[in-house]
């Protein structure tokens, strides 16, 4: 699978050409062309921000359904600890796992419980790696993506380990043979996810060059169906889960680093400040002596991810609730001896920010990128579809757009012709006549109205290269 | 040795919160080149380290860096007070920073003994009431 593979993606028909997506986007991966709005696949990091701006909802989540449960001669649910922060009054986390099971699942794995291992084999691999604090959690596959292509000075920080989805992916199809005897193959491993990154992590992996999920369900989607399910799992609820405090705890940020128990620890959230830390940590602001990084590409950490349902804040709460009377921890690593939580293919720089092939090639593109952004006014109005300036001169130089995409450089051609043919007409007024009785005047004069024509024409087609304005007007 | 391409950036004074900028802005300049990512690292570690100490000591300045085809030179000059003592303030852990600077997590001291160890050349020229010229080189 392409490693730049994506889940969100764009509902043609629905998108209005606004500029809403690409201002917002982290990493400069949206532009508007020809109306509409293209994700560049190299810079996308999934981080759902582009689904969670657009008010005409034409960025969507590429995921499975939940009548995927008949494929399989037997499924797994993979639930994520958000999930439990969706509902109203939740006290029994039995509940939401036992209404699963009624909804076609034959067995159910929580993630909260691999992300104990998890936390437990960080804790080892901390003590034992001391040169690299601080080291930086690997669970959010965006900022995973986000590091391996604009800060490849840190993914030595980064944690080898794979995120807690993973491990409950591979136990879970190992319980599921041992308790069946079926072929792995026969075994459905679901995921009940709150992000799209994750989507896309099945897909193309990180750490590993295969993933043991075989699909993803969206809380959101799932969520009408357990509702309804859970008032019947309440009256006998089975006894399905098992994972602790430290476990559930990563459902929202600072879980994971409480997992760690050290209180040398920084948790960002948001995918603005994940990108100021990291920055700061790049240059070496952030001083010495500090053992872990939590960063979570949503605000609230998971629980704020753009398939879920509930409000991050609010569902924080409510896990903090959940969580309360829960054991610290359940999942030791003794008991699963020979689980494997390592990663097997490591984390690689992916340089898609270099302009050119060679550094000759791109210091060129480079004095070209600069000299077009001097012409360039500096608004960043993203009218043009790109941005900001900067990014529109880098686009032009890398041949994905003309000069003319910009609209005020385009208006001040056109002044420039008005200008000129007012000059012309005031020095008419002066020629009193001439020998070709206005012929020529005539024709130079026809000359700049269908240039100014020819520009106010291109005006048109250039606001992110719309063309629609043009078509209603010949409509009528 | 040629150079072939330069960026100048001016620090203003007084002011931690844009301190640093001129440093992110050129690191990510050299993201789109061809740059090995520990040359990046070198330099922006380096250059943000001068940066910070011309807000604290010098009332700003003016950065320019050259890019060539054989490194990166940095030049950071200041009108600022000039350094008295040169050894002193190349000791790791020596700091002339003032009591708010300190609080505020800077003045460690680590200044220039860091720029020195981030790169490959590194000269100062200094004179007291005059201002200073630091110039550093890193290699590719």
């Amino acid at each position: 699978m392409d490693k730049f593979t994506h889940s969100v993606y764009l509902k043609e028909d629905l998108c209005k050409g606004c500029i809403n997506c690409i201002k917002r986007c982290p990493t400069r991966a949206i532009r508007v062309r020809h109306g509409k709005a293209s994700i560049i696949s190299k810079f996308c990091i999934d981080c759902g921000e582009c689904i969670r701006i657009c008010q005409h909802h034409a960025k969507k989540v590429r995921r499975d359904k939940i009548d995927i449960i008949g494929k399989y001669k037997y499924t797994v649910a993979l639930p994520a600890p958000s999930l439990y922060a969706q509902f109203q009054n939740l006290d029994d986390i039995n509940i939401v796992l036992t209404a699963l099971t009624y909804l076609g699942f034959d067995d159910v794995f929580e993630v909260s419980a691999a992300a104990e291992l998890v936390s437990a084999a960080t804790r080892i691999y901390s003590k034992e790696h001391q040169d690299q604090w601080p080291l930086i959690s690997s669970a959010c596959p965006t900022v995973v993506r986000l590091i391996r292509m604009r800060f490849p000075n840190l993914i030595d920080h980064l944690i080898p380990i794979n995120p807690p989805v993973e491990v409950a992916a591979r136990l879970a199809r190992r319980r599921a043979v041992n308790r069946t005897g079926l072929n792995p193959e026969d075994i459905g491993i679901i995921f009940i996810t709150p992000c799209p990154s994750k989507i896309t992590y099945v897909n193309s992996p990180l750490g590993v060059e295969h993933s043991e999920i075989d699909h993803c369900i969206a809380i959101k989607d799932i969520y009408p169906y357990l509702i309804s399910e859970m008032k019947k799992a309440q009256l006998n609820p089975l006894d399905l889960a098992m994972s602790g405090k430290i476990g559930v705890g990563w459902g929202t940020s600072g879980g994971e680093a409480g997992g760690l128990i050290t209180d040398s620890y920084l948790a960002a959230d948001g995918i603005e400040n994940v990108i100021r830390v990291l920055e700061d940590l790049e240059d070496e602001k952030i001083g010495e002596g500090l053992e872990f990084i939590e960063l979570n590409s949503c605000s609230g950490g998971c629980v704020g991810g753009v398939l879920t349902v509930e409000n991050p804040f609010i569902a924080k709460v409510k896990l903090n609730r959940l969580n309360k009377y829960l054991p610290v921890s359940t999942n030791h690593l003794t008991d699963y001896e020979d689980v494997e939580l390592d990663w097997t293919d490591p984390v690689e720089y992916e340089p898609v920010y270099r302009l050119g092939s060679n550094f000759m090639e791109s210091i060129q593109m480079l004095h070209q990128v600069e000299e077009l952004s001097n012409e360039f006014p500096g608004l960043d109005c993203g009218s043009c579809g790109s941005p900001t300036c900067r990014s529109l001169a880098e686009d032009i130089v890398k041949g994905d757009a003309t000069q003319d995409y910009c609209v005020p450089y385009l208006k001040s051609r056109i002044h420039k012709l008005s200008d000129d043919y007012m000059t012309l007409l005031n020095l008419e007024c002066d020629c009193n006549g001439c020998d070709t009785s206005g012929v020529e005047c005539v024709t130079v004069m026809q000359d700049y109205i269908r240039q100014l024509a020819e520009e106010i024409a291109l005006l048109d087609t250039s606001i992110g290269g719309q063309t629609t304005p043009q078509k209603d007007s010949d409509n009528k | 040795m040629g150079n072939i391409m330069t960026y100048h950036y001016a620090v203003s004074p007084d002011d931690f919160t844009r301190a640093g900028e001129a440093s992110s802005n050129f690191k990510n300049v050299l993201k789109q080149l061809c740059v090995p990512p520990n040359i990046i690292r070198k330099v922006a570690i380096a250059m943000y380290e001068g940066e910070i100490n011309m807000v604290i000591h010098a009332n700003g300045g003016d950065i320019t860096v050259e890019i060539s085809s054989t490194g990166i030179t940095m030049i950071l000059k200041d009108v600022g007070p000039g350094i008295p003592d040169i050894d002193k303030a190349m000791q790791a852990g020596y700091s002339t920073a003032p009591d708010n600077i300190r609080t505020l997590g800077f003045g460690a001291g680590m200044g220039l003994p860091n720029m020195k160890k981030y790169t490959d050349e590194m000269t100062i020229e200094t004179e007291l009431g005059v201002g200073t010229t630091v110039t550093m080189v890193v290699y590719f």
